[in-house]
């Protein structure tokens, strides 16, 4: 167990001890918070369990000391709102209820039914007396049942929750008329959605794209991770993919060798080191260079300013595909710089350079065209910062006798790391995540011959991500291990940034800006 | 001799020594320049080679000509370069209008769910995107909007989820004082009136910034581009489209139509962004600083 220090001993401790000790007391803090939540485990379902409660009980009350209006509401909802005047209100309610019982009965139900088995019969090859051959029959789709099943789920939520919101609004107009007060009119609902509810119709139409196009997906490649679904089981044209538990988990995780080579776990532990590997070289390098670009041009007397930023912007400004895929062919074996320099053209050395073929050349390459790639967003980005920098902490500085390394690591530095801390941790889980630059400049070769029993041919260069890829496309296409090795990136993402905000100084409140 | 003299004598050497320094950022510069610049060069001056097809050891063409540029015109390049453009026509319009209805609501409402939201779409935003794909795939499948129509379903895919990118934006319009709205909102303005009489005309910047990169997005679009069109080409984009071009069985061959065919998508996405150069900068350096 670590040390715990006072505030005047912590105050006390030089930067980077404060800063270790930050990170340190994190970790050492996480069996204490595990235990605490353990420990009041009983309190949050008691308090969980008294809010189910509250809530059936206010509808039970409602429903009791309610009038016949707000009775009928709790089987024909918006009926209260229609007797009472708001139309509108009323008709929403009332079409909501119709869709979501037709919908129920028409499909809902059906795919509901099926989702523990994922659908009972695959296609089969059946013998048409007409055409006298074999026809195959389709039957259940296991893709479907999942995606509908989970859609299903998300509309019973909702339903549930209007269903919710129409016994509250009934209280609240009885109330309302109690008091002797006057409801809203439909035209005032109308103009409230571009007022004081303006925000419920801007959100209305990117919060529904979101739920659609990434939560609906995201749940559906969660669940994705404890089924069988992959190119053999594809769910519709040849078997049927159903659930497996965590056996996919432990296929990952597994210390047995893969078909011949090193085990799952050896090869996905080789690619999230370098995958962290090259997060951190890359984002720091891409940093302080980029930096060391912007003062160099930010400097009193260099003149030209304008074009030397412009030229640099000039990798910002052209398509990436463009660039690294002509700088990945320049190096190659049979590529610009092999043959110019090389044996065949002024011959500076014997053999070709194996840039995309050897680990470590292929990695250090990786990240040197990156710097390329990367140093101009710092440049622009560095640049702004810079210039905000008080010019009289300088001055002092220089009068003091700081000379100008001193000047950078006691002011520049300091000044810039709290300014960009949290752009530097997007940067990295960015740079995690980087499929452009790893894929279109190696395509994650070389090949790494002791994974050859993983899935999707692992190379030196692959990062978790591009991995995650090539596992899709190939012909095998293990849609399931996808989604595992997706998972296991959503869980070191979450907690870089966990420990990363816990121990960032520059976390202010968001307020303070406005 | 005096002490004056000294301290000109010291001057000298000051402006000497900062003399020497700006000469070698010069030096450095200069070298970076070249470093930045010479592969495209490179580029343009390949894509004029008419002698041969695949990879050379020399730069400069032996044999000058627009050959390459009429095969361009000759192979599906037209095509692929048409449905990028209207991708990215689309995505400018469709993913700016989102962006901003998000960013200006976070910025400018305080509601019950904000909290909660921002931090749900945090955590949605850790999950790698690659993972929807292969579902986004099979759904644009049955709705028939994949290979030879994957235009339509790229710009949905494209704008349908764009709203989570919201932060640089929100971060621009938290700058501007919120006593603007509220006097206007005394006045008797409705929030409607307020967002397009009062913010927009201030949001200028950012409203170029957003559309500024909407429309390059598409341009340098891969994974999800190749994943849709799924091997059909009039489906591809011009990435997807001039990938093909370079993998080993094709390279020889199409070399240096490639190179044309980079200059081509490059140079109008290029001056695009060299006009609009200052909002761009605006834009990542707001986003930066507020994280």
């Amino acid at each position: 167990m670590m040390k715990q220090y006072s505030d005047l001993e912590y105050l006390r401790l030089s930067k980077w001890q404060k800063f270790l000790y930050k990170i340190v007391s994190f970790f050492c803090a996480i069996p204490r918070a595990i235990g605490h939540f353990f420990k009041n485990i009983g309190g949050y379902i008691k308090k969980a369990a008294l809010a189910v409660v509250g809530e059936f009980r206010d509808i039970g009350v409602t429903f009791v000391h309610g009038d016949w209006k707000t009775k009928v509401s709790y089987l024909v909802m918006g009926f209260g709102n229609i007797a009472r005047g708001q139309i509108l209100r009323g008709l929403l309610f009332l079409l909501f209820e119709i869709v979501f019982i037709v919908y129920m009965i028409v499909a809902g139900g059906h795919w509901m039914a099926m989702l523990p088995s994922l659908g009972k019969q695959g296609p089969t090859q059946d013998y048409n007396a007409v055409l006298d051959q074999y026809t195959t029959t389709y039957h259940d789709n296991s893709f479907k049942i999942l995606l509908y099943g989970v859609l299903t789920i998300f509309f019973i939520v909702a339903f549930i929750y209007t269903w919710r919101l129409n016994v509250k609004q009934n209280k609240l107009m009885e109330q309302i008329i109690k008091k002797g007060g006057k409801l809203k009119s439909d035209r005032e609902d109308l103009r409230s959605m571009v007022d004081e509810n303006f925000y419920k119709t801007l959100l209305a139409l990117p919060l529904t794209g979101i739920l659609v196009f990434t939560v609906l997906p995201i749940v559906f490649m969660i669940l994705v991770a404890f089924t069988n679904y992959d190119g053999a089981h594809n769910g519709f044209s040849n078997n049927l993919f159903t659930w497996v538990g965590l056996d996919n988990f432990n296929t990952l995780f597994s210390w047995k060798s893969a078909g011949g080579g090193q085990s799952y776990s050896a090869t996905f532990g080789e690619i999230l080191a370098w995958t962290l590997m090259w997060a951190f070289l890359a984002t720091f390098t891409n940093y302080f260079l980029g930096m060391f670009v912007a003062m160099m041009i930010n400097k009193k007397g260099i003149h030209l300013k304008k074009m030397w930023r412009t030229i640099l912007v000039m990798t910002v400004a052209i398509p990436q595909f463009i660039s690294l895929l002509y700088v990945s062919k320049m190096f190659a074996r049979n590529g610009l710089i092999n043959l110019t320099l090389g044996p065949q053209g002024l011959g500076w050395f014997k053999q070709p350079l194996p840039f995309w073929e050897d680990a470590t050349w292929a990695r250090v390459t990786v990240i040197l065209i990156n710097v390329w790639i990367g140093i101009p967003y710092l440049m622009l980005i560095t640049t702004g910062i810079l210039m905000n920098i008080p010019a009289d902490l300088y001055e002092s500085a220089k009068i003091d006798g700081a000379n100008a390394w001193q000047q950078y690591t006691k002011i520049t530095l300091p000044y810039m790391l709290f300014i960009t801390g949290p752009y530097l941790l997007t940067s990295f889980t960015g740079n995690m995540n980087n499929f452009n630059v790893i894929y279109l400049l190696t395509g994650g070769a070389p090949t790494n011959p002791k994974a050859s029993g993983a899935a999707g041919s692992v190379g030196y260069t692959d990062l978790l991500i591009t991995w995650l890829f090539k596992i899709t496309t190939g012909a095998e296409s293990q849609y399931y291990l996808a989604s595992v090795v997706g998972i296991m990136v959503f869980v070191v993402v979450a907690l870089i940034s966990l420990v990363v905000y816990n121990v960032l100084p520059s976390i202010k409140n968001e307020e303070d800006f406005q | 001799m005096s002490k004056n003299e000294n301290t000109s004598k010291r001057h000298m050497g000051i402006k000497a020594a900062n003399r020497l320094s700006n000469g070698f950022i010069y030096a450095l510069l200069v070298i970076i320049s070249v470093i930045w610049l010479i592969p495209f060069v490179f580029i343009l001056l390949q894509s004029f080679r008419v002698e041969s097809t695949n990879q050379v050891g020399y730069v400069i063409p032996r044999q000058w000509g627009l050959q390459n540029y009429k095969n361009l015109w000759t192979s599906d390049f037209k095509r692929w370069y048409l449905n990028t453009f209207i991708i990215s026509l689309a995505s400018a319009v469709l993913v700016t209008v989102i962006q901003l209805c998000m960013s200006y609501t976070l910025s400018r409402f305080r509601f019950k769910l904000r909290g909660p939201l921002m931090r749900f779409m945090l955590i949605l935003g850790m999950f790698p995107g690659m993972l929807t794909m292969i579902i986004l795939y099979r759904v644009l499948a049955d709705l028939g909007l994949t290979q030879a129509n994957a235009v339509p379903g790229l710009i949905l895919v494209g704008f349908a989820s764009s709203g989570m990118g919201y932060y640089v934006s929100k971060g621009f319009f938290d700058t501007i004082p919120k006593s603007l709205d509220e006097a206007a909102r005394v006045d008797g303005a409705t929030r409607l009136q307020v967002l397009y009489k009062i913010i927009l005309p201030l949001a200028k910047p950012i409203v170029i910034y957003t559309i500024l990169t909407a429309f390059m997005g598409p341009w340098g679009d891969y994974v999800f581009a190749r994943y849709v069109a799924f091997g059909t080409s009039a489906g591809y984009n011009v990435a997807v489209g001039m990938y093909s071009w370079l993998t080993n069985d094709q390279i020889n061959n199409w070399y240096t139509t490639f190179c044309a065919g980079g200059v081509i998508v490059a140079v109008p996405v290029t001056i695009l962004f060299l006009c609009l150069q200052k909002y761009y900068v605006e834009g990542v350096t707001g986003g930066a600083v507020k994280g």
